[in-house]
């Protein structure tokens, strides 16, 4: 287990936005945490990256107890995150973006800009380099942010909804990208609302509703757990929808 | 580094060619004020810390500079860089405490001017800096004394200086540290997220920032041999710190000299146009930083 997370707690005064939520990511997996809005999960993670205290609970990185340990000394021992809401520094361009990033493992300036080099090149950003990361498209500054987050060369890659907000084709294009993440030997835990890229990546899948771990397994046992459909669509959801069914395939009999 | 090289030619030949003593009091003047916003570029500029009390760190270097040669005795060149490494501790030790406490923006720029007005009204009160009357350092004019018979002397150690500092703006543009500085600037929590130690990295910028401006302040001290808390510790040294950088172009290698040197001379060309109307050179300054807020000229001498 590369990330083991033990009754992870955060409280906001009176706001229990994540209550003692408990699963693990296997080393060179790709697992997926889903769960409506509002369910905590940016808050999971800001607390498995460092950039929030858990009220309560534990986080394992790789064996360590990291719990309350910063979010520039977890990114040293190898655990990276993207941002929901990219986070270009909209001042530099395309290539001194990703070599912040790359100058974490690469003290001297041409090693890091090589670095930011390959790794634009992995992931299609080559012909941008030289650009401002402010006139990146949407889907630009989400490779952007993929990028900048793999230059710093991680074990584990917090993604957090890098799909929000681009359209289809552009899903398409990007999926294979994560999955390439992966097969260069970095453990990739995502955040997704997008369920075709869930369903077609994720090995294994933890469900967060109310900040709570109210299911887990594959993409296809998790969409089919009864929990899981009322978290999303309200209670009783799950046994309108087994009602409905069965009233269709009694009408199909009949007719 | 070319564009280093010319403009230091091109500068040194200056007294070479003007002999007359307002033009190279100017020219010094000059100087002392690029340098004093070089020192506020590096953490304003690269850093985004704005600082609205630099005097702070002027004041150090100027008085540092008077009081360990006229008390102890001191070598005015051994003081002029104790006054410097004063001026990079009192940086760590303001750094410290704001940073620490997670100050940014207009809060951080209010605590620094509050710096600097506390050891103003300091530097006033206490006999030790010599209180209102200030302190003048003995005239003694000899070169192993730090003063010169001909102003061309402190002219060249004043652009050696520059030069200094302008190569270690590029060498800063092109480092790490200089990376982190940018990317805390742009954004804090993408700059944790990518390893950076952002408050490590600003405490670096603003010991390196005082150090530098405390660096004018002893020149401006040696140059003209007299102080007092309103001149070392004075707004006006904060606002000319910032504003030079901010009309030449912030976080640029070369934007402190140009601006500085822009500023100077239309307040000196106001002045010849208006007479002595005070305060018209200020007005001037008001129109321009409008002007360059409006349209900022980052990228007129950004790669330099």
């Amino acid at each position: 287990m590369i990330l083991d997370v033990q009754g992870a707690t955060k409280r906001f005064g009176g706001l229990l936005a994540v209550d003692s939520a408990s699963f693990t990511v296997a080393e060179a997996s790709i697992t997926g945490l889903i769960g409506p809005n509002g369910a905590g999960k940016t808050t999971l993670f800001a607390m498995i990256a460092g950039f929030e205290t858990p009220s309560a609970g534990r986080v394992f990185f790789a064996g360590r107890d990291v719990t309350g340990r910063t979010a520039h000394l977890l990114a040293r021992d190898g655990l990276a995150r993207t941002f929901q809401i990219v986070q270009p520094f909209a001042g530099l361009s395309v290539r001194e973006n990703i070599a912040v990033g790359a100058f974490l493992r690469h003290p001297r300036r041409a090693d890091a800009l090589a670095a930011a080099d390959a790794v634009a090149l992995r992931l299609g950003l080559g012909p941008m380099l030289d650009s401002q990361a402010s006139s990146l498209t949407v889907a630009g500054r989400k490779r952007l942010e993929l990028a900048r987050a793999l230059a710093t060369e991680p074990r584990l890659i917090l993604l957090d909804e890098v799909l929000a907000g681009l359209n289809p084709s552009e899903i398409r294009d990007i999926i294979p990208v994560i999955r390439g993440i992966r097969d260069g030997g970095v453990t990739v835990l995502m955040i997704e609302h997008v369920m075709q890229a869930v369903m077609n990546l994720c090995e294994t899948v933890h469900v967060l509703a109310q900040g709570r771990i109210i299911a887990a397994g594959t993409p296809a046992e998790v969409v089919r757990d009864p929990a899981v459909i009322e978290a999303y669509l309200g209670p009783g959801a799950a046994q309108k929808l087994a009602a409905q069914k069965l009233a269709a395939q009694k009408l199909a009999a009949h007719g | 580094m070319k564009a280093i090289l010319i403009f230091a030619a091109v500068a040194a030949l200056l007294p070479v060619f003007v002999t007359a003593n307002t033009v190279l009091n100017f020219a010094v003047f000059t100087l002392i004020v690029a340098l004093a916003a070089q020192g506020w570029n590096i953490l304003g500029g690269f850093g985004g810390q704005y600082s609205f009390g630099h005097a702070a760190f002027f004041g150090i270097g100027a008085y540092a500079v008077a009081i360990l040669q006229m008390r102890y005795g001191v070598n005015p060149y051994a003081a002029f860089a104790a006054g410097i490494a004063l001026g990079g501790i009192v940086g760590a030790a303001i750094g410290a405490m704001t940073f620490r406490a997670g100050l940014r923006g207009s809060y951080f720029a209010l605590v620094t001017l509050a710096f600097a007005e506390v050891f103003r009204v300091l530097a006033n009160s206490l006999a030790f800096t010599g209180g209102a009357a200030g302190l003048l350092i003995p005239l003694d004019v000899r070169p192993e004394n730090f003063q010169f018979a001909s102003r061309a002397g402190f002219y060249w150690i004043g652009l050696g200086l520059v030069v200094l500092v302008l190569l270690l703006s590029l060498w800063l543009s092109r480092s790490r540290l200089g990376a982190h500085l940018v990317a805390v600037r742009e954004n804090e929590a993408a700059a944790r997220a990518l390893g950076v130690d952002i408050f490590a990295v600003k405490l670096q910028a603003i010991a390196l920032s005082g150090a530098i401006t405390a660096a004018a302040g002893g020149f401006y001290a040696q140059y003209f041999l007299y102080i007092d808390s309103s001149i070392a510790y004075g707004t006006w040294i904060s606002v000319e710190a910032l504003l030079a950088p901010i009309i030449g172009g912030a976080g640029t290698v070369f934007g402190p000299v140009m601006g500085a040197i822009l500023l100077h001379a239309l307040g000196e060309a106001t002045r010849h146009l208006f007479g002595r109307i005070p305060g018209v050179d200020l007005m001037l300054f008001g129109a321009v930083l409008i002007l360059v807020v409006r349209y900022p000229p980052r990228n007129l001498w950004r790669r330099a």
